[in-house]
């Protein structure tokens, strides 16, 4: 689901400085899945360490909790994470924001750039559709998202740059727009589109400032109450 | 149509009848007021209303309601142009009182190229509205007074509302239902992209006439000179949604003088489109060679512009 791309060794050098031991924690779900923080990835990071920093006397231990964005599965690794000078994170950002703060007196750095949430299109290429705009809308364009998939996020698309199927942008990025209109037509409700969509409500996205979800009815305390 | 949504210049020359030209500006990259003056000097008398582009392919140039108003002062009337890539629908509405506060009386709602284009492409973008919400934006300020937020407004500005539409853009079979989609929301004229492959702009312009949106708005062709046959080759190969024939650029490529047979090309178009049911006018951009528009509009037969 969420995708994410290693930093370049350089850029983790950097972060390092002077930092002796070091600890690389990788994440044993969505970025094991995209090749970029699984115990592959974890081995491989350390080995270049070693061998780019041979004269530093570094120790590198590494770990890959099933699950860094939650903090029972980082309880299983506190004690590697408390010994190290630095935490190398190979976790999305959710990952390095939950150990940073589950255990503030350790240094952590993402070792990863996140990048998105999307599936894979094939054997080593994955692409973006879904914006977690939080308003979901994929009803009425056939499934395929035209706030993640329209470089302009147009909702009344396409655009006058859609030529041969791909996006103004660029020749290799498949034109959303396209796609929903070839959808549509298969099922035979193109017509959809001839209806003009209102301006979208961007509260329930980012723009709306940092969300959070709230189940009053998972919370602990409400389910302690009603028993 | 109604009688005058804004008064403006170009509504009342479609009205009247006549064939209705419109020709382009692009503003200077620099807080330089005399190319835009000189620029507009050159067109004044040879178009109805003059387009201003809003930092077209993404590039920073003076402002377009700035420039409309330099317009304005030496008797020139404006069409601003206003892209949603770099506002948000405060800031779209705020223009938009704004421009009409300084007389503006036509503007033409894009949605703009991507920032990518342009030579800051490192730019967060907006795209907070689409063209479509623009156009239904503007309307509902317009004739119903009111915001995007229902909230109310005691003057309404009074403009004249373009939207564009490209006829050699995919997928073919929707570009004529996108003009639909954009009356329904509120627009007034459309001006298209730049028109090389007459064949496809018929075949666009019967799907608009079936739909009957000719006699809901005005449609102007928009038009173009070749330069040189460098330029077309360019045209054809790297911008996206341009569509130019190999007659055209075999044309260029004979020609001895090819800024001459660009602007004789441009001229067998008009005449050409001109004679289309439902073309209302045309658009002619020549950015960057203003020079050439007196020539074109007088091979083409457009003058003298109506003064109504
Ligand atoms: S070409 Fe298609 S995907 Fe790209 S901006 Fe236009 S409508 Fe969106």
């Amino acid at each position: 689901m969420i995708k994410a791309q290693r930093k370049g060794l350089e850029e983790i050098i950097k972060m390092i400085g002077s930092k002796k031991k070091l600890l690389i924690a990788g994440c044993g779900t969505c970025v094991s899945i995209c090749f970029a923080g699984g115990d592959k990835e974890v081995s491989m990071l350390s080995s270049e360490l070693k061998m780019a920093l041979k004269n530093k006397k570094i120790t590198i231990n590494q770990v890959v909790p099933q699950r860094q964005c939650e903090k029972e599965f980082n309880q299983e690794i506190k004690d590697q994470v408390v010994k190290a000078d630095l935490v190398v994170s190979l976790a999305c950002g959710v990952g390095v924001q939950v150990l940073a703060e589950q255990f503030p007196k350790a240094k952590v750095v993402p070792g990863l750039n996140t990048l998105f949430m999307g599936p894979p299109k094939e054997q080593g290429v994955w692409f973006e559709n879904c914006a977690g705009c939080g308003n979901c809308v994929l009803d009425l364009t056939g499934g395929i998202c035209p706030v993640a998939r329209c470089a302009k996020n147009i909702l009344n698309g396409p655009c006058g740059g859609s030529q041969n199927g791909k996006c103004e942008v660029s020749k290799d990025t498949d034109c959303g727009w396209q796609l929903i209109v070839d959808k549509l037509k298969s099922q035979g409700r193109l017509k959809d589109i001839n209806k003009v969509w209102e301006a979208k409500n961007w509260q329930t996205a980012r723009d709306g400032g940092p969300r959070e979800i709230r189940r009053e009815d998972l919370l602990l305390k409400h389910q302690i109450t009603n028993k | 149509m109604a009688r005058f949504k804004s008064g403006s210049n170009l509504e009342k020359v479609f009205l009247s009848g006549t064939l209705a030209v419109t020709g382009e500006l692009g503003p200077p990259k620099s807080a330089d007021r005399k190319v835009i003056a000189e620029k507009a000097d050159i067109l004044k008398g040879y178009v109805d209303a003059v387009n201003i582009t809003d930092c077209q392919t993404a590039i920073v140039r003076t402002s377009s309601i700035a420039s409309a108003a330099i317009l304005m002062e030496r008797g020139l009337e404006p069409i601003v142009q206003m892209t949603c890539r770099d506002r948000n629908r405060i800031a779209i509405q705020s223009d938009i009182l704004g421009a009409a506060a300084l007389g503006v009386k036509n503007l033409l709602c894009l949605t703009g190229d991507h920032q990518s284009f342009g030579n800051h492409p490192e730019a967060k973008n907006v795209f907070d509205l689409d063209s479509v919400h623009l156009v239904s934006c503007l309307k509902n300020m317009r004739d119903k007074k009111i915001f995007i937020n229902g909230e109310k407004m005691d003057v309404a500005p009074k403009m004249f509302i373009g939207a564009v539409e490209n006829p050699f853009a995919d997928p073919f079979e929707i570009r004529a239902p996108r003009v639909g989609k954009k009356v329904a929301a509120g627009a007034d004229f459309f001006q298209t992209q730049i028109i090389y492959n007459v064949p496809k702009f018929k075949k666009w312009m019967k799907q608009v006439r079936d739909l009957g949106l000719h006699k809901k708005a005005y449609i102007m062709a928009g038009v173009a000179p070749l330069k040189s046959a460098g330029m077309a080759r360019y045209m054809k190969n790297f911008v996206p949604g341009m569509d130019v024939p190999d007659e055209y650029i075999e044309r260029m490529v004979e020609a001895k003088d090819p800024k001459d047979e660009g602007i004789n090309v441009c001229v067998d178009i008009i005449n050409q489109v001109k004679k289309i049911e439902g073309v209302a006018g045309v658009h002619i951009m020549a950015i960057e060679w203003e020079e050439a528009v007196p020539v074109i509009t007088e091979r083409a037969k457009l003058l003298p512009r109506p003064t109504l």
